[in-house]
């Protein structure tokens, strides 16, 4: 995992599924949770729905001047759109990290850590596919250690209305439980000698 | 949030909020508008948050009323605001002339996109400096803030309000699109650490009052409509009755007082921050989101040994003349960063008068400008041959 002192978040997906709250809650997380700087800013069209969208969070111990990511070392891909635009600016060593059934990647940076998660079935199957987001926010959990798990889930319930804390409680967990079950056998193969993959 | 003026308490909100949270607690308890992006979110938290305190929100069908509404919602003695951008301010300045020639305490948030016209709804723009300015027509002075952060919006929106209460006139709040939409940290203090202004009310008897006799320091005290003092309110030439006088003579004594009210009182008006400008041989001159490029390009500059300052103009306008006078033939250049193609780098070198070159980096709007491209002027500017 990254460790440097400036973190920058790119999530990337189209109007309607929630992204704008997804950096929203993941800039809360660690600005209120954790106690330290972080900026979110958004991207948006003038369409209410469908169109492109993305949020940067920008994390630091010190203070933030430019609010925007200029060497993102997360990106976190909803559309396939969002994947190609923005896929070229993630560092080497970085984190990507998409929606298996909603982006098709080509080849990727070797350099990168790179995870996928079938985040809007999984949203589907606990009933409601607008809580994509916050099993996607879950798996980010597991998979980063850009904020805090405790000040994520708490920023996350702060942020959703009173009626669906219980569900996203519960696609936030989905989400975390499938990201620890990927690292888990990840590092099962490479103690056994086998080569790592998504 | 039922209830409570202020929501003391450190919170993670995007800066169009913290302006709404800042005009609640300074005051504001008429907010009269119409949604437009990127300010939709001052209306919107306003319309909820307003009914919990007792004040009042109106949704209006247009612009020009909702200026109109703030103006009589001021004179019947209600802290007031509205929120727009470029299209919705373009539309404004009519009654904003109204609200300076009248002298009536109110605040003007435009949160400002790319323009001209429709322009992009959704991205930067700095393209309203001159507007704001100079947009209503006829002579008069302004007041007009430029927040660059969540926080500031918070911040500048009180100061906003204490400008406007203290000069007796419409203050505008220079915001953008991306210091509007972007969340960050904002810290609410304690009510009783909030520095609130409030008009000067009138201290004479009801029949001796002259609602524009300057009073101390050259305002002159407001009484509310209703509350049984002679008074006359028109955007006619007035004299200290407030009764028009269609003549030179009230004009020239009308619009000196508005000159002087500001004029006269600049020390408690001009505000700037400067960074590092001691022994800088390159200012950087910047407001709003660009101030924020400015301050990453100074700081990045440095490390790599550079000699250049920041100077962020918290209060655009009036421009502070006798600070950059002074300033400049101590540097080798100025260099100003704003989204437009140039508007606040002409009063800059209006002020400095060939006494230093000025430098603009410039963009059209749509994107904010990158702390590299400052760096690049920078290094031009410390390697130009005197």
């Amino acid at each position: 995992m990254e460790t440097s002192k400036q973190r920058e978040v790119v999530i990337t997906g189209f109007g309607g599924q929630g992204i704008i709250l997804t950096g929203n809650i993941l800039g809360k997380a660690a600005t209120i949770g954790d106690g330290r700087h972080a900026t979110m800013t958004q991207s948006y069209g003038p369409e209410a729905r469908g169109g492109s969208c993305s949020t940067q969070v920008i994390v630091s111990d010190g203070e933030i001047a430019f609010p925007y990511a200029e060497h993102p070392q997360l990106l976190v891909c909803m559309s396939q759109e969002g994947y190609e635009k923005n896929q070229e600016a993630l560092v080497p060593g970085g984190t990507i990290v998409w929606d298996t059934d909603l982006v098709e990647t080509g080849e990727l940076n070797p350099d990168w850590r790179a995870y996928h998660v079938p985040a809007t079935r999984l949203a589907e199957e606990l009933g409601n596919k607008m809580m994509a987001n916050i099993v996607m926010l879950g798996f980010v959990s597991a998979v980063s250690d850009v904020v805090g798990v405790d000040s994520l889930k708490e920023a996350m319930l702060s942020s959703v209305p009173p009626h669906t804390k219980a569900n996203n409680d519960a696609a936030f967990e989905r989400g975390r439980e499938y990201g620890q079950a990927i690292l888990k056998s990840r590092a099962k193969r490479e103690s056994s000698g086998e080569p790592s993959g998504s | 949030m039922a209830g409570k003026a202020v929501l003391t308490g450190t919170h993670f909100m995007n800066g169009d909020e913290a302006c709404c949270e800042g005009a609640l607690a300074a005051g504001c308890r008429f907010f009269a508008g119409y949604p437009i992006t990127p300010a939709t979110e001052v209306a919107e938290r306003m319309s909820r948050r307003l009914p919990q305190v007792g004040g009042v929100f109106v949704q209006m069908e247009d612009e020009i009323a909702s200026m109109a509404a703030i103006l009589g919602g001021s004179w019947g003695g209600a802290k007031s605001m509205t929120s727009t951008s470029g299209p919705g301010y373009s539309l404004m300045l009519e009654n904003i002339g109204l609200g300076l020639c009248t002298e009536t305490p109110c605040v003007v948030c435009n949160v400002q996109r790319a323009g001209p016209s429709t322009g992009l709804p959704t991205l930067v723009g700095q393209g309203d400096m001159m507007q704001a300015r100079w947009g209503s027509h006829g002579v008069y002075e302004v007041i007009a803030v430029a927040p660059a952060s969540p926080q500031e919006m918070f911040d500048f929106t009180i100061k906003a309000f204490n400008l406007s209460e203290e000069f007796r006139l419409p203050v505008t709040i220079l915001a953008d699109e991306v210091v509007g939409h972007m969340n960050e940290r904002v810290v609410v203090p304690p009510a009783d650490q909030i520095v609130v202004k409030d008009r000067l009310k009138p201290t004479v008897p009801k029949e001796s009052y002259l609602p524009y006799q300057p009073g101390p320091y050259g305002v002159a005290p407001m009484a509310n409509a209703g509350d049984g003092y002679y008074m006359h309110v028109t955007g006619l030439t007035h004299d200290e009755r407030g009764y028009p006088g269609m003549d030179a003579a009230t004009q020239v004594e009308m619009t000196t007082r508005l000159r002087d009210k500001i004029q006269n009182n600049l020390e408690r008006i001009l505000d700037y921050d400067t960074v590092m400008l001691d022994d800088a041989e390159v200012a950087v001159v910047a407001y709003g989101i660009s101030a924020r490029s400015a301050r990453g390009a100074v700081l990045a500059a440095r490390e790599r040994g550079l000699k250049v300052g920041l100077i962020k103009l918290n209060v655009v306008w009036p421009f502070p003349e006798q600070f950059f006078r002074e300033l400049a033939p101590k540097v080798k250049a100025m260099i100003m960063p704003e989204i437009n193609l140039g508007q606040m780098v002409l009063e800059l070198e209006r002020v400095v008068g060939g006494r230093c070159p000025v430098e603009l980096v410039a963009h059209p709007g749509g994107a904010i400008i990158t702390p590299d491209r400052i760096i690049k002027a920078v290094q031009a500017a410390l390697e130009e041959k005197p």
